[in-house]
């Protein structure tokens, strides 16, 4: 047991006016997804008459189910379920008796409402099952009071109070009013993960039912009275933006209601550093239906020109940053001869460690190989949009987002409103992968709204989306190692640059494990826009790094797990330098892990083995990929093998379909993904050119296994995902005898001998 | 614009609509039933995948004027409670992360075992291919298959 002082939890009993006049909440149509224990069929659809507010994130109704809120926006990473399993386990309740809904927006009694670097759950970890203590606490010092006894004496259970010694017990329900009476505690006891009933206790998602009987629940599915649809056309290239155009034909189309022109930004507005934009301004078409504004949209004659270079600044954290945006149009084979120049020149260097220029003249044996990618769009299965209705009093705005307080600001700037006058609410939303961080398009339709005076859903089209930027950068890396007689690793070199940004991680992993260490970085700047995709920079540093460390135990003649155990007890015993950023340990203890769970070493005809692991967003991962090949030769992932340590696991099954869907999607994007540029645009725009990994191309059998501790948890959204190319990469090479330095791996051939 | 008299989930919708529009988008816009989703608009992801006439066909691409007395089924159709086999089978195996793309898959695989009540791995895969995950459930939709297959 710990003690918590319950600064958290005193905030979340500013209760929340949005959701309780008085706090008394009454009760109505509730959609019952959870049956109640003990409770006939009859009455499980008989929901509470009355809800008691306990806090903001926990109503309870008289006859004893429980509302729990959850803060932080979903997209599938299943916190809607994980983060009131938290909550549920310090109030000592029946998961069964449990309601979830999603919280409205309100930083001031949420705080951070933000899914993404896989901090959910562990920024939420002490402060939700403080909530749920709290709660607990009072609900324990209304019955105390109500029985004459000393709160000591009362045990929960279930959601039932009991006095032992009385004999006494009392449904939460019946003191929940009373309870909203009591003082907030100071400090609560917290369980000790031994205690644990609910939190590791496998729970199914909370919204499984609705999604899979196709309920509304997504942005794209708000419906509003009135309301209209729009879409919005932004430039056809990067370096290119509106010149002017004519909209005679569109507005004569069937059911059009408007056609003009929007600019994003107000122009004293100061853009935050996820408000990255290309396209500021666009031609809109409002109309009666979606149909309708797609045809209108197809007809508008719009003249385009180019943008001259321009900078701006913008709000980095509190820091400000002057960000440039050249002009011209790119091309992908531009791009990659510029890295390749800019690969053969010094680098910047940010980290180094004895004299690995040195030791590279002397070495027994040196090895060098260097590793590209493209760029990749986030593709998230529900295309952007965003529903607003602006009025004068305000603007009430719904749709998929990552972090409302990110553009919260944009909206109230561009409006010309107050951020007071802002209501922004979070629906679930089909896929984040981080491009939902960047929420544009929610100033978009507020700024549509306002002009037609209307409530409006704006839409993007699968090639509005795929073309509209903020993607995966590209990048390149080149390795070096320097192996002695004794084929011990002694020197290794890293040189890694992007356009427009470096990958490069100074201080991890085989940074503190080899005493001659040079980190060096170089960026290309661009007018394509980049953002956060599922685990930014890790998502190729891993896969290179993991994938050149096993050509270099190759070269030494080790086994590839032996080889980076070897790295890690010289890390943990003898760490070079003082800024390492992981724990050796536990980065030695997933790879120990997944070597005994894939039963590496075994020899299986006709499979083809491939190991990697990587530490990133504060979770350790290792996978081992198992490559058969087809009666046709192509090779497919047969079986996957993954060990993660990411401490506590909140709710194990959903844990393992998240590792499940990393591993999926870095064979997907390792084998298919990318984006590639000519003349400025994409040469992808929908899925019939742009690859995304189908069933037939996705591993078979994906195993996943935890470490077992009791650290506070760590997220899963992002670390499964960046390791799984390096393992693929070694997997490939064994099944065909071919190192892969390229992705997408299935362009990656060699050059023809002629 | 014409009128349209449409067999939906067993009920006949009349709608009055532009005859190239795509059923999607009758379905989304003009019927309120939002179950089925647009993702591409090219027939390339199954996220827009009824039933018409118990066979998969995907909705973006199928207009309103080719579907004549067809009968259409819907997510909404198949079971508005989740008891249908496979929405059961989804349930037990959770399947979804995001779920965007469940509806697509479940109409899919409900197809698929209508016609084919225990199909082989192989067979699953060759069904499922159209229909896109980009949250990677692929494993667990294969599972759920072969789960409602033995239910």
């Amino acid at each position: 047991m710990s003690q918590q002082n319950n600064t958290i939890g005193r905030r979340a009993f500013i209760r929340n006016s949005g959701l309780a006049g008085g706090g008394l909440i009454l009760g109505f149509s509730w959609l019952n997804s959870c049956k109640p224990k003990q409770v006939t069929e009859a009455e499980v659809l008989e929901m509470p008459k009355e809800w008691f507010e306990i806090n903001s994130y926990l109503k309870i109704g008289e006859n004893g189910l429980a509302t729990i809120y959850c803060p932080n926006p979903e997209f599938g990473q299943g916190v809607m379920t994980s983060m009131p399993m938290m909550v549920a386990e310090e109030l000592d309740i029946a998961w069964d008796n449990v309601l979830v809904e999603i919280a409205p927006y309100d930083a001031e009694v949420y705080g951070r409402q933000f899914t993404g670097g896989s901090q959910g759950i562990r920024t939420r970890w002490e402060g939700l099952r403080t909530v749920g203590a709290s709660a607990k606490q009072m609900l324990k010092e209304a019955a105390a009071k109500q029985w004459g006894v000393p709160v000591s004496e009362i045990t929960t259970a279930d959601g039932v109070l009991t006095h032992e010694a009385s004999g006494n017990t009392l449904g939460y329900g019946e003191v929940a009013s009373a309870a909203m009476a009591i003082a907030v505690p100071e400090e609560v006891t917290l369980k000790s993960p031994k205690e644990f009933k609910i939190i590791s206790n496998s729970k199914k998602n909370v919204e499984g039912k609705k999604i899979v009987t196709g309920k509304p629940m997504f942005g794209i599915d708000y419906q509003y009275e009135g309301a209209l649809v729009a879409m919005a056309t932004h430039p056809p290239a990067f370096g290119l933006k509106l010149k002017s155009f004519d909209a005679t034909k569109a507005k004569s189309m069937p059911g059009i209601v408007d056609v003009f022109e929007i600019n994003t930004y107000a122009d004293d507005y100061k853009r935050n550093f996820f408000d990255t934009n290309a396209f500021t301004e666009l031609v809109v078409v409002v109309g009666k239906s979606t149909w309708e504004v797609m045809n209108a949209k197809k007809s508008l004659d719009i003249q385009w020109e180019p943008i001259s270079d321009y900078e701006y600044t913008a709000d980095r954290f509190g820091m400000e940053a002057k960000i440039k945006v050249p002009s011209g149009l790119e091309s992908s084979d531009a791009h990659y001869a510029k890295m390749e120049e800019l690969a053969s020149q010094p680098g910047q260097v940010v980290r180094k460690d004895g004299d690995p220029e040195g030791v590279f003249k002397t070495a027994a044996k040196v090895i060098e190989r260097s590793y590209t990618c493209p760029f990749l769009a986030h593709n998230c299965m529900e295309p952007m949009n965003f529903f607003a209705h602006v009025t004068e009093e305000g603007a009430k705005l719904a749709g998929p987002l990552q972090a409302p307080m990110l553009i919260e600001g944009a909206i109230a700037a561009s409006l010309g409103l107050t951020s007071d006058k802002v209501d922004i609410e979070m629906t679930r939303m089909g896929g984040g992968f981080g491009r939902r961080a960047y929420a544009h398009y929610a100033v978009e339709a507020g700024l549509i709204s306002k002009k037609v005076n209307a409530p409006v859903k704006l839409v993007y089209t699968r090639e509005d989306d795929m073309t509209f930027g903020i993607y995966r950068p590209s990048y390149q890396a080149t390795y070096r190692a320097a192996l002695d007689e004794n084929n011990n690793l002694v020197a290794f070199h890293v040189k890694a640059g992007g356009i427009p940004e470096t990958p490069v991680f100074a201080d991890r992993f085989p940074a503190g494990a080899v005493e001659n260490y040079m980190a060096e970085q170089w960026e290309h700047n661009s007018n394509i826009t980049i953002g956060a995709f599922r685990a930014p920079r890790s998502n190729f540093m891993a896969g290179v790094e993991q994938a050149f460390l096993d050509e270099v135990a190759e070269l030494a003649g080790k086994d590839p797990i032996d080889f980076r155990l070897e790295l890690l007890d010289r890390a943990m015993k003898n760490p070079v330098g003082e800024n390492n950023d992981y724990e050796a340990d536990r980065l030695a203890g997933v790879l120990e892990l997944v070597r005994d769970k894939s039963d590496w070493g075994a020899e299986k005809p006709g499979v083809f083995r491939g190991v990697a692991a990587y530490f990133c967003h504060n979770t350790y991962a290792a996978h081992v990929l198992d490559v058969v090949k087809g009666a046709d030769g192509t090779p497919r992932v047969e079986n996957a093998v993954c060990a993660m340590d990411c401490g506590i696991v909140v709710n194990p099954d959903a844990a393992s379909n998240m590792c499940e869907g990393g591993i999926v999607d870095g064979v997907g994007n390792a084998m298919f993904g990318g984006l590639t540029f000519r003349d400025g645009a994409t040469q992808q725009t929908n899925f019939d050119k742009y690859r995304i990994i189908r069933h037939s191309e996705a591993p078979k059998n994906i195993e996943v296994h935890f470490v077992q501790n009791e650290i506070a948890p760590t997220g899963l959204g992002e670390p499964p995902f960046p390791p799984v190319m390096g393992a693929l990469a070694n997997a490939l090479y064994k099944a065909e005898g071919r190192r892969l330095y390229n992705q997408p791996f299935i362009s990656d051939k060699p050059p023809l001998v002629g | 614009m014409a009128t349209f008299n449409l067999n939906i989930n067993g009920k006949v919708k009349q709608v009055d609509v532009d005859p190239a529009t795509p059923i999607l988008w009758v379905l989304r816009d003009h019927l309120q039933l939002v179950g089925t989703k647009y993702g591409c608009g090219i027939a390339q992801c199954g996220a827009c995948t009824v039933h018409l006439d118990g066979t998969a066909t995907r909705s973006c691409m199928l207009t309103v004027s080719m579907v004549g007395n067809s009968e259409i089924t819907t997510i909404e159709g198949l079971s508005e409670d989740g008891s249908h086999p496979v929405q059961k089978a989804w349930m037990e195996v959770d399947v979804p992360q995001c779920g965007y793309r469940q509806a697509g898959q479940i109409m899919t695989a409900s197809a698929l075992l209508d016609k084919n009540p225990n199909p082989s791995d192989e067979e699953i895969e060759m069904a499922m291919n159209g229909n896109i995950c980009r949250c990677g459930t692929y494993t667990r939709i294969k599972k759920a298959v072969k789960l409602a297959a033995n239910s």
